[in-house]
């Protein structure tokens, strides 16, 4: 790894476990405290290691540094004592915590840390800002990057979204088993979204998205580390992020417009994310549940298929009913139709588009030209010019143009 | 040539508003290009930043917490150069990136060598 790359590096991969093992230890409702700890951590190794040199033990350093920041904060603050100390009355120690930073522990630490932020009274768009901002080390800059916003909104939706943890008293204990599998699934979908944020958000940080995306995809993998989060539907979410992401580069083209699954160069995909999806889909499937990840993982392994494969769209049209049994919805309908007009033809797909409705869709319209270019290419026309007038980001314009230029 | 100390003082009470780790790196770099440059008009002697933890011994042996915090000046850390002259050295301690913190502050002082080998 590049010297000038080894900082930004450990920020990802530290940040959370100094900030999960701080909270553990000092009360859940400290975080504040706890993100500047750990900020200060990684400011004095920025000017200590650019004066010095990288340590021997980089992350060791980091350990220590913000091991002395947290006691020279307890034995200095006395407001902080005040508030500290009641809870740890009967426990001695306070004075002379010693951070547990085992690996035992770390890992502990950022699970719970996982399902305090999903917790479900938080809103979902702080849930995301949450673990980008804890989980992943995401700068305030940065998430607003993201959420295509400024430094002072998502400055206040993450500060709102603390005061919400400590109103509603949220711990860092675990959630007992009667809410185990709520909050678990609380969490899945925070992850789902997060993903879902880096790939296919607006934000034209293509890096910034690709590294969104890896980040829910280490966070699911954290989740396997564990005998109690190592479920079916956990390998299944990881499966249908691998299969996703393995299309990341294939997807943009070189001016960062889209490009559409069916003009996809294959060769730009990648084939270890692919093996490690089918790892999991594999996992998964041992233990077979209709539950949404499990439908989608299919989906999403059959779409990495070559196109003539047989039964391909078939199947994927089943699994697309099969989501729809659990949450039905315009946009798997549509969906389902493209699966359809594949398997089937234009003409069956056509008469499923008939029960549609969202005539404000972009990709409605678009598929409806797609459908009728064989058949009646004057109405395909003028389907995709509807379709361009509903389209909200330039790449998708752009690829509405390229196609009705070509008719 | 003579030796020149320079002492970074740095604000630890202001909160640096959470830096990304770009931010990070950018400062790392700057810190790095400061003392390669320098180094590379062989006017670096030594040097090494301080941990920001300390303890203030007093005359009558009662010690506190350090570094003065409550001063918002405590020592970062320290190097020393040879420079043509005062004005040399104030040159160099001018483009510490330390300076860009407001609130923080860099003093050059010459070394008085009391054991000079000539």
């Amino acid at each position: 790894m590049n010297q000038s790359d080894v900082l930004p590096h450990l920020f990802r991969t530290e940040y959370s476990k100094i900030i999960s093992v701080l909270c553990k230890q000092y009360g859940f409702n400290q975080i504040e405290i706890a993100e500047d700890i750990t900020s200060e951590t990684f400011l004095v190794a920025s000017q200590v290691w650019g004066l010095n040199g990288i340590p021997e033990n980089p992350i060791a350093w980091l350990y220590a540094v913000a091991k002395n920041k947290a006691k020279n904060l307890i034995h200095r603050d006395s407001i902080f004592q005040k508030k500290i100390l009641p809870t740890y009355q009967r426990d001695q120690k306070a004075f002379e915590v010693e951070l547990d930073l085992s690996d035992e522990n770390i890992m502990d630490s950022q699970l719970r840390m996982i399902f305090a932020l999903s917790h479900p009274t938080i809103p979902l768009e702080s849930q995301i800002g949450l673990s980008l901002r804890i989980l992943c080390g995401f700068g305030i800059e940065e998430i607003a990057r993201a959420f295509l916003s400024n430094r002072e909104t998502i400055s206040k939706r993450l500060f709102r979204a603390k005061e919400k943890l400590r109103e509603n008293n949220i711990t860092l204990d675990f959630p007992p088993p009667n809410e185990w599998e709520e909050r678990l699934t609380s969490v899945l979908r925070t992850i789902y979204l997060l993903f879902n944020e880096g790939y296919s958000s607006q934000s034209q940080d293509r890096i910034l998205r690709k590294d969104l995306c890896l980040e829910a995809i280490h966070l699911s993998s954290l989740l396997l580390e564990y005998k109690e989060t190592n479920t079916s539907e956990v390998n299944a979410l990881l499966a249908l992020l691998c299969f996703h992401i393995s299309r990341f580069d294939a997807r943009l083209d070189s001016e960062g417009e889209i490009v559409l699954y069916g003009d996809q160069d294959r060769s730009l995909w990648n084939e270890d994310f692919i093996k490690k999806g089918e790892y999991f889909l594999h996992q998964a499937n041992q233990d077979p549940k209709f539950s949404k990840y499990h439908l989608e993982a299919n989906i999403a392994y059959w779409h990495t298929l070559p196109d003539g494969s047989e039964k391909k769209w078939e199947t994927i049209f089943q699994l697309y009913t099969g989501l729809l049994e659990l949450e039905p919805s315009q946009i798997i309908l549509l969906n389902r139709a493209y699966a359809l007009f594949r398997a089937k033809g234009r003409e069956a797909a056509l008469k499923e588009m008939d029960g549609l409705d969202l005539k404000s869709n972009p990709y409605y319209f678009y598929l409806l030209g797609e459908l009728y270019l064989g058949i009646e290419p004057k109405k395909a026309k003028d389907y995709f010019r509807e379709a361009f007038s509903f389209a909200k980001t330039e790449a998708d314009k752009s690829a509405i143009q390229r196609k009705l230029d070509l008719i | 040539m003579e030796d020149y100390l320079i002492l970074m003082r740095l604000d630890l009470l202001t909160k640096e508003a959470q830096p990304s780790p770009e931010q990070l790196q950018i400062y790392m770099k700057q810190y790095q290009e400061w003392v390669n440059g320098i180094l590379s008009q062989k006017k670096f002697k030594s040097g090494t930043a301080l941990s920001t933890e300390g303890r203030v011994i007093k005359s009558n042996q009662i010690m506190t917490d350090g570094p003065f915090v409550e001063t918002k000046e405590s020592l970062a850390g320290f190097i020393i150069i040879s420079a043509d002259n005062f004005d040399d050295a104030v040159q160099i301690a001018k483009d510490c990136p330390i300076l860009m913190g407001e609130g923080n502050s860099v003093e050059v002082r010459k070394v008085m060598g009391i054991h000079k080998q000539e």
